[in-house]
């Protein structure tokens, strides 16, 4: 489905303006520019630049946290050390597997909730999205907890409300095998991150012209039809969006783990890889390389999504 | 630091010294000690608690972390044993002065002594101590026809707890708890995690793959495999293992002394029926081999002084009153952890409170403790990942811990 435009508008040069320069205005705009951005672009630079490079920095030393003494430059080692070793590698398989897995679910459930939302009658509208977004305001280390509890073979109550399941017995373990743990660790990430990813579509939903949607209808599209060749295709910044800052976001994976397995069974994602060698360890130099690979991931991830989306985030805001 | 804390303290105690004590979580025993010497110092320092995080491996996270950045506001820390060395090989403790060393050792159990030290200096003041007994039903013991007043062992337990089909109760989940029971295996076996130490990491000699290490992985894969674990044994804690031993199919546990005050509170608040306690009972930890005496898990608190504490003085001043044989002995009845102090076990309040009292002043005299390096942190991480799940160990494990451990060691491989 394509959307009418007018046709780029080519400007033409004033005829007194000297070729190349900008004028007088534009530099006083430009400079206005700078002035207002400048607060933000300086703590952003403090707050994010500075500790990447520091961590870019440490990660060429051998450097023990409570030996300062003996730190000693040892160049890409701790890089070698860290792609060399198979837990990396199975790290970062189970960090992918729990990123697709939530992310997919998350995507189709956010949807369905989206339009619930974006329909539901005028009156209960309020409330529908209250609920909706409640798992969302709660604090990952809580619901990891209550995902916790709620399984655990002692305190919990799924063991004996679902025995009825097949595979569901009173005896089962869920945090004792690699494939449990990694179906409660997902389940507790779906229950918390969908309204995030509804909300995002929510807004995205609300900025498909309602005209195109009529013009659809008189042509004798079905829903179906609608959906797919209407709708979805003029959300498709706002997918991109919600998708990219999820998948960045899931990439990340520390908290339910931490608090469910502690990575025991082959469940360690990468960030708790990180955390291990950098806080527990306190091998700064290590932990630091591999910080600085799980953030190269995270660029990878999102330069992929905006090439592979092909979608302009400049037009998304509406910009152009 | 010290003067703006006494600052906001207010009123007219401007002029004390503020000693801050960051102490592990417990029922509040610590704060009222601290309460306590602050009065009896008569003005010459007051004590203020910090709490830390709950697990001992996050209380060392965040205490390396500030120590490391020389923080000043750390007078007195309530420490785990295990971790005494990397902060005394770092610098973080401050020297104990010769005087108050010889003071405070005196009547102290040895494990505790033990704990304390580092690279034969005494670094840390000892404070209570904590072993693990093993606790029986003694109507599952007697139906079994196992004679608890002999040492038993492993084997035996698990035979007992088959015939009578009740659970033994261990920690197998991948935490510090696996560590404490593997430890405890390999050195009632008669060997030691590590066989050669030293300050460095590369020539750290591990012993797992000895005789008394393959021992270890044997009993505890006899121990998971047994079918008399219950159902969740790789994720089973202390908790969990109390929780057990509480229920009608409780036989055999080995735990901290802790489940006595526990299980008393429960009848109390009325969850758990008097008889239960009442059928509790208690001897040394179980032997690996017959006619070896066993090595029991050694635990508790020390207390460290700050390297960069404005008051090292005054800190150590604290420690005194802070292990006194009284302060030791209402910190056993109140809450539960034993006192280091060997003369605080003849307490009649304390062997009214505690029946077990002399079982666990004789597992301390006995007790073994962790592996005693700086470098405690990957030793036992290691542990905990190959020897995790408990049933998976085998003679191979040995071999393969000891080529992880050695390789996280020398910064070949990560954990």
């Amino acid at each position: 489905m394509s959307q009418t435009t007018l046709p780029p508008v080519e400007k033409t040069q004033p005829v007194s303006s000297p070729g190349g320069a900008i004028s007088d205005r534009s530099r006083a705009e430009r400079k206005l520019g700078w002035l207002l951005a400048g607060p933000a672009f300086v703590v952003m630079l403090l707050v994010t630049a500075y500790p990447i490079l520091q961590a870019v920095y440490y990660s060429l030393f051998s450097y023990r946290l409570t030996d300062p003494e003996n730190r000693s430059f040892n160049g890409l080692a701790n890089y070698w050390v860290v792609l060399t070793d198979p837990l990396w590698w199975q790290s970062v398989f189970i960090t992918l597997l729990i990123t697709v897995i939530t992310v997919a679910v998350e995507l189709v459930l956010g949807f369905a909730l989206a339009l619930v939302m974006v329909k539901a009658l005028r009156n209960i509208r309020p409330v529908v999205r209250a609920a909706i977004l409640i798992p969302y305001a709660v604090i990952t280390v809580v619901s990891a907890f209550a995902w916790q509890f709620a399984f655990n073979i002692t305190t919990g109550f799924v063991n004996s409300w679902f025995a009825w399941l097949p595979g569901v017995e009173s005896t089962t373990d869920w945090f004792g095998g690699t494939g449990t743990s990694l179906f409660v660790i997902c389940l507790a990430e779906i229950w918390k991150t969908t309204p995030f990813i509804s909300l995002l579509l929510l807004a995205g939903l609300a900025q498909v012209p309602e005209v195109l949607q009529e013009a659809a209808k008189v042509d004798g599209a079905t829903r179906w039809q609608r959906l797919w060749k209407v709708t979805i295709p003029n959300m498709k910044a706002a997918i991109m969006v919600a998708l990219l800052f999820r998948t960045l976001d899931a990439f990340r994976v520390f908290d339910s783990i931490y608090i469910m397995t502690a990575g025991a069974n082959g469940t360690e994602s990468v960030s708790f890889l990180a955390y291990r060698q950098t806080i527990a360890r306190v091998e700064i130099g290590l932990g630091s390389a591999v910080s600085v690979l799980l953030f190269l991931a995270v660029v990878l991830i999102a330069f992929l999504f905006i090439k592979g989306f092909k979608v302009d985030l400049a037009q998304a805001r509406g910009e152009r | 630091m010290a003067s703006t804390l006494a600052a906001c303290g207010g009123g007219g105690e401007s002029a004390t010294p503020v000693l801050n004590w960051y102490i592990n979580p417990d029922s509040g025993g610590q704060a009222t000690i601290a309460e306590r010497c602050s009065e009896e110092s008569g003005g010459a320092y007051r004590i203020a608690v910090s709490i830390l995080p709950r697990e001992s491996s996050a209380q060392r996270e965040q205490l390396v972390r500030r120590l490391a950045a020389n923080d000043a506001s750390i007078d007195l820390i309530s420490l785990d044993p295990p971790y005494i060395p990397e902060f005394a090989q770092a610098g973080f403790l401050a020297p104990v002065p010769e005087d108050l060393a010889e003071r405070v050792t005196e009547g102290v159990v040895q494990s505790s002594i033990e704990g304390a030290t580092w690279d034969e200096e005494l670094v840390t003041v000892p404070f209570w101590a904590n072993t693990q007994l093993l606790w029986y039903r003694k109507s599952v013991a007697e139906a079994a026809g196992l004679d608890m007043t002999q040492p038993v062992t492993w084997e035996q337990i698990v035979e007992a707890a088959q015939a009578t089909d009740t659970i033994v109760s261990a920690q197998g989940r991948r935490a510090e708890s696996l560590t404490v029971w593997f430890n405890a295996l390999i050195e009632s076996a008669g060997g030691s995690v590590i066989a050669e130490n030293s300050t460095d990491p590369d020539q750290i000699q591990l012993g797992l793959t000895d005789e008394p290490g393959q021992r270890a992985a044997e009993v505890m894969a006899l121990v998971a495999d047994s079918g008399v674990v219950g159902s969740a044994f790789s994720t089973s804690s202390e908790d969990t293992s109390a929780t057990q031993f509480e229920s009608e199919d409780g036989g055999f546990m080995v735990n901290w002394p802790f489940v006595w005050s526990r299980a008393l509170s429960a009848v109390e608040a009325g969850t758990l029926d008097a008889s239960v306690p009442d059928d509790y009972g208690w001897t040394l930890y179980p032997r690996v081999d017959e006619d070896t005496p066993s090595a029991p898990p050694y635990g508790g608190i020390n207390l460290g002084v700050g390297a960069f504490s404005d008051d090292v003085d005054l800190a150590y001043e604290a420690t005194e009153c802070i292990t006194s044989d009284e302060n030791q002995a209402e910190y056993m009845i109140t809450n539960g952890n034993p006192a280091s102090s060997v003369a605080v076990y003849d307490d009649p309040e304390v062997q009214e409170a505690f029946p077990m009292a002399d079982t666990i002043r004789e597992s301390l005299e006995a007790a073994a403790p962790r592996p005693q390096t700086p470098y405690y942190s990957e030793v036992s991480g290691g542990l905990q990942r190959e020897y995790h799940p408990p049933s998976s160990a085998s003679d191979e494990t040995g071999q393969r811990a000891q080529e992880l451990i050695g390789a996280v060691l020398r910064g070949e491989q990560l954990l």
